[in-house]
């Protein structure tokens, strides 16, 4: 017991550390993955099919590959290239990737509001953007809880990958510690760590589909 | 067509349609339709299923884009053709402001159901007209006594019977104050004991002399309540005469059969 308080500190480091590259991504990513749906479902062709291309890409490819490509290749493709230090270039690597999943999920939400809100809202006299932010946006926030709590959940995991920058995230802290100490108690602490993480941000969802369960559809 | 404004001739016409056309893919649903209605005129549109009812109706609030014709409305053209044949529309912010004129009911109701009823009346008029809430609210709330339903006031949409539905739907377009009220099937979609209730709040309209133009399957209230019947048929106006000329004696042989089949 005193050995688990005593590695608390670098583990807690490691999840503050996570907690970062969780949050801010998740702020970032989420006004992005909205404005790329809203550009995929707008009758602007050229637009839509360009958003179709990057979440392609951006879905087709690992993350990891992504984040290695910005740290590492960017700085030499001319014109863009740019040198970012390790935790900007993850944060750019997971705000692009994350975007592109958040996007997916609005525009399935989007497509699932029937057309007669769509007219409804028309013949009342309400412009597409007033329809979007008034009826349809606000319909589809309840209706994609279920995946945008999948897919936050998957983030939470996925900042671990932020070590191949080394970075010393909760999973890299107990690795160091597992290598030092020749114990597998920090993994286990680091797993309790996580599952701490995604149950709250299950119950938050909960929480949330709770309160839109006031209206049915 | 013969003009529907016979004896209203010093009020000017409300809605003029003047061969509208209108094709899907293929086939043309509305070929070269014209019908003028007057201020305080109700009338019925009857006819076969797949006749073009709903697709005229959409096309006086550009629900559909016209392929060609002539539209105006109070007075105002919404949409017009030139010699060429090719129709063209009014800018943009004319063809809101003009479309606004007219409410519509659909089938399906389409109330937003995030929104209680009071909400989904006082929303258009907010967002829209820019009103303050303070001020919709009891209009809002006096149309809802008039449809009979201001004790379902802060219910939400899911909670309420379909004949419940299309009266908040119908006050729902009330409340944006138009001149015109379009109603397309509004009580089809509803089991037989509830169409009364949504008929009641539509004849009440019809007495304050709203102008009014519905689609229907009810002859009753095509009948009882409507000034004039228009009868469609394959995209086209066939008869378009007054309600009680129309029931006595339909002069289409077409208008005949199908009466006699719905009545
Ligand atoms: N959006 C559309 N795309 C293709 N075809 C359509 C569309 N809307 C209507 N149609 C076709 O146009 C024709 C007329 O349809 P419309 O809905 O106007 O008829 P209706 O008289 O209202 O019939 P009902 O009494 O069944 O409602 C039908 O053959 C229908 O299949
Ligand atoms: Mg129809």
């Amino acid at each position: 017991m005193n050995y688990v308080i005593e590695i608390l500190g670098p583990l807690l480091e490691g999840t503050a550390v996570t907690l970062q590259v969780f949050l801010i991504t998740l702020v970032l990513a989420v006004p992005l993955g909205l404005g790329l749906a809203l550009i995929r479902v707008s009758p602007f062709r050229i637009a839509s099919g360009i958003v179709s291309g990057y979440i392609w890409l951006m879905r087709g490819t690992p993350l990891m590959l992504q984040m290695l490509f910005i740290y590492f290749a960017l700085p030499f493709v001319p014109v863009i290239g740019v040198r970012l230090p390790d935790f900007p270039a993850a944060i750019v690597a997971f705000v692009l990737n994350y975007a592109a999943y958040f996007a997916e999920i609005f525009r399935s939400g989007i497509q699932s509001v029937g057309k007669g809100q769509y007219e409804a809202s028309r013949v009342l006299g309400l412009s597409y953007g007033q329809t979007m932010r008034r009826i349809i946006l606000p319909q589809v926030v309840k209706r994609i809880l279920p995946p945008m709590s999948n897919e936050t959940i998957t983030l939470i995991k996925d900042t671990s990958l932020i070590y191949v920058l080394a970075m010393n995230d909760l999973l890299r802290a107990a690795r160091g510690i597992v290598q030092r100490d020749f114990t597998t108690m920090p993994f286990v602490v680091a797993g309790a760590f996580y599952l701490i993480m995604t149950l709250v941000l299950t119950w938050g969802f909960l929480y949330l589909e709770k309160r839109y369960a006031v209206y049915d559809e | 067509m013969p003009s529907m404004t016979s004896d209203l001739a010093s009020h000017p016409s409300m809605l003029e349609a003047r061969d509208l056309r209108k094709h899907f893919g293929g086939v043309e649903v509305l070929k070269g339709v014209s019908l003028e209605i007057a201020r305080g005129d109700v009338v019925a549109v009857i006819g076969p299923s797949g006749s073009g009812k709903s697709t005229f109706l959409r096309c006086l609030n550009h629900l559909e884009t016209l392929d060609a014709g002539h539209l105006v409305v109070e007075g105002e053209t919404l949409a017009s053709t030139d010699a060429a044949g090719i129709c063209r529309y009014v800018p943009e912010p004319d063809l809101r402001r003009i479309c606004r004129k007219m409410g519509m009911v659909f089938q399906q109701f389409n109330l937003f159901p995030h929104l209680t009823v009071l909400q989904n009346i006082i929303e258009a008029p907010i967002t829209v007209k820019g009103l303050a809430r303070d001020a919709v609210i009891p209009r809002a709330e006096e149309l809802l006594r008039k449809v009979g339903l201001l004790d379902k006031r802060d219910s939400y949409p899911s909670r309420l019977s379909g004949g419940q539905k299309q009266r908040v739907a119908i006050a729902r377009a009330l409340a944006m104050e138009p001149d015109i009220m379009l109603f397309d099937e509004p009580t089809s979609a509803l089991d037989p004991e509830l169409t009364g209730e949504v008929l009641r709040s539509m004849r009440q309209l019809a007495e304050e002399h709203m102008t009014m133009l519905v689609v229907t399957h009810e002859m009753n209230f095509a009948r009882d309540v409507s000034t004039h019947v228009v009868f469609m048929d394959q995209g086209q106006i066939l008869e378009a005469r007054p309600a009680a000329e129309m029931f006595a004696n339909p002069s289409h042989p077409r208008t005949r059969s199908f009466l006699e089949h719905m009545l």
